[in-house]
């Protein structure tokens, strides 16, 4: 049972499974241990993220392939809910539609850059997808009719998946179960639901022609396996991953806009997440985007907190090395550190620590 | 078709070159079923480049190659795979970190055209679990079904090989010095494999290979090819007492072969 939800691919090391179960059982009981809208949205942005950065790691990790433009498939998923739900109305209908629109448009532009552009070298397909989602941003901010622009778009979500519905008048455990809880843990669901379908493409006999056209693609083609077609559907299918991905952040959030989906800093985090997470490994999507996001989030109040101890204490230097300013710094140099330690990333290292 | 059949695989004046280097030059030959074709030569006499050609790892220049009369000459490697054509590399060519067993899998999946499945767990295939074990088995690796391929010994890596190309099952077999580099003891194993391989008379196998006794043991047929081109193509008696043969094989140091 357990080995079909996971298909047979199990976290392989105490300290993982521990760290998974710790991650999932938190997002679980998210509104209950860390009540507020603060950890909520944290606890969103982890979930979905998974999702986003497992479907890269299927591209990056598991194929080899260096693509820029996994945020303009997000984009292209949020945007397709965000348009639809602002043309129109607050309906699931709409929410539907721009789901289906924003999946089936990512997969074909997928599609249609592998096939002008996955036969040639890795270098130039990157370039490619840089071209592709830096046109692609442009065009999203010169629609601004359709797209709000740079602006962005503001829209409503069904009325059953707002605060404002309330299912029950009292409240459980001091939270109160409203339409937005609801959502909260759809969201929730559905996240873990793309990740177990993308554990089982891995685990799949697709999946293993994968790892051997990443191991030796010679051989991997003697034997058979067109690799540009295989290239080519992993690319469709991680283009399908973020667009759904996407249109739950579009959900979520109540707003589309290029900050939130399309800006190379998602992209770049999202490569951030892998790297420290491990490629090859989709549990490390799960891991890098928590740590990730954690830290984009609090290790600048934690700081400011370690500051202003250390300068009460009057400490010199201290404190204003560690002021929360300086937080990119230090971000920056735990990811250097973690790089350097765990080449293979967090998974690998604890895989190979086997405990 | 009753008597003379089409031969299973048949070049028509394959040439290629590399700048001014003819490699493979010209040469036109046929295979038929149930033949094991021996294909020798002097180091560099374009063997290899032959294979390549026909398995399709290099485009020809001019020329073109037939398989059961189908025009091959410009598909992708992977289509003739499917065609019918299994090949075994000269210089091992694995899936090296991943374990024997896999690598024999990835091979008998392919066969089994379900590389473009999702939704089944690929460990769990139970057909294609016992197939592969069925390949490894014939080549003496069963037992090392779990090892990561690159740990093997040489020979283990050889047998691997072969197994690879045993694995997908088709009726045009290409054997690149199947022995060479193999300890003595493990040899046989080989050997008894393209026997049994032979008896089978629906294969058309074709084998690069140094050793005049295991030429004489196996070999249908000899085509010798010098320069890159074909110098003699017969039965073995006829070929190897040819005087061009003399001249050109058995003058480069191979004659302590025989
Ligand atoms: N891709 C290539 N580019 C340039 N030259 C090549 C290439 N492949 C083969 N050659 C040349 O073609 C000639 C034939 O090489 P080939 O490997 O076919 O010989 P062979 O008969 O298999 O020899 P051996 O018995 O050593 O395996 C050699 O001179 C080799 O250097
Ligand atoms: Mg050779």
């Amino acid at each position: 049972m357990f080995s079909y939800i996971f298909s047979g691919d199990f976290p392989r090391s105490k300290l993982l499974t521990l760290l998974l179960v710790v991650i999932v059982v938190g997002l679980v009981l998210t509104p209950w241990l860390f009540p507020g809208s603060r950890s909520m949205e944290t606890a969103m942005r982890i979930a979905i993220f998974i999702v986003l950065v497992a479907s890269y790691d299927l591209l990056l990790g598991y194929t080899g392939i260096v693509s820029f433009a996994h945020t303009m498939f997000f984009g292209i998923g949020a945007y397709g809910v965000a348009i639809t739900l602002n043309e129109m109305g607050r309906g699931y209908d709409a929410i539907f539609i721009g789901t289906a629109l924003g999946f089936v448009g990512s997969v074909l532009l997928a599609f249609l850059i592998g096939l002008f552009s996955l036969r040639v070298k890795a270098i130039f397909f990157a370039m490619v997808t840089l071209a592709v989602a830096s046109a692609f941003t442009l065009l999203v901010s010169q629609l601004y009719q359709f797209t709000g622009g740079e602006d962005g778009l503001t829209y409503s979500i069904p009325r059953e998946l707002s605060p404002a519905f309330k299912l029950m008048k009292d409240k459980v455990f001091g939270v109160s179960i409203n339409g937005k809880l609801v959502l909260y843990y759809c969201i929730l669901f559905a996240s873990f639901g793309l990740f177990l379908f993308m554990l089982r493409v891995v685990n799949s006999p697709f999946g293993r022609v994968l790892q051997a056209i990443r191991e030796n693609e010679f051989r991997a083609e003697a034997i058979g396996y067109r690799t540009v077609i295989y290239r080519t559907a992993t690319n469709c299918l991680a283009a399908g991953m973020a667009a759904l991905a996407g249109s739950l952040m579009a959900i979520w959030l109540k707003y589309t806009g290029p900050d939130t989906t399309l800006s190379l800093n998602i992209m770049v985090d999202i490569l951030l997440m892998v790297v420290i997470g491990g490629m090859g490994t989709l549990y490390g999507a799960v891991i890098g985007s928590t740590l990730f996001i954690m830290a984009q989030n609090y290790l600048q109040e934690l700081m400011k907190v370690a500051s202003d101890q250390f300068s009460a204490m009057g400490l010199p230097l201290l404190p204003d090395l560690i002021h929360p300013d300086r937080w990119l710094l230090w971000f920056g140099i735990l990811f250097i550190l973690s790089v350097y330690f765990f080449p293979t990333g967090i998974v690998g290292r604890l895989r190979k620590a086997k405990t | 078709m009753t008597g003379q059949e089409h031969p299973v695989l048949r070049t028509d004046g394959l040439t290629v070159r590399f700048g001014g280097h003819v490699a493979v030059n010209n040469v036109t030959a046929e295979f038929h079923r149930g033949t094991l074709t021996a294909i020798v030569g002097p180091n560099g006499a374009g063997k290899t480049t032959f294979f390549n050609l026909i398995s399709g790892q290099l485009k020809a220049t001019e020329g073109r190659a037939f398989l059961n009369e189908e025009d091959i000459t410009s598909m992708p490697v992977s289509e003739r795979t499917h065609k019918g054509l299994a090949r075994a590399f000269q210089l091992t060519n694995l899936f090296s970190n991943l374990t024997v067993r896999e690598n024999v899998r990835l091979a008998v999946q392919s066969r089994a055209g379900i590389g473009l499945n999702i939704f089944m767990m690929a460990d769990r295939h139970r057909e294609l679990n016992e197939k592969a074990d069925h390949f490894l088995a014939r080549v003496g690796l069963y037992d090392q079904a779990e090892v990561i391929a690159s740990t093997l010994p040489h020979g283990g890596q050889r047998k691997l090989e072969v197994a690879l190309m045993l694995a997908l099952e088709h009726d045009v077999l290409m054997f690149d010095e199947p022995t060479a580099g193999m300890s003595v003891d493990e040899v046989p194993v080989i050997l008894d494999l393209i026997h049994e391989i032979k008896a089978d008379k629906n294969k058309t196998v074709l084998m690069v290979e140094h050793k005049m006794d295991v030429i004489h043991s196996l070999a249908d047929r000899i085509i010798v090819l010098h320069n890159g081109f074909l110098v003699a193509d017969g039965e073995p008696k006829e070929v190897m007492s040819s005087p061009i043969v003399q001249e050109a094989y058995l003058g480069t140091g191979v004659a302590d072969h025989v």
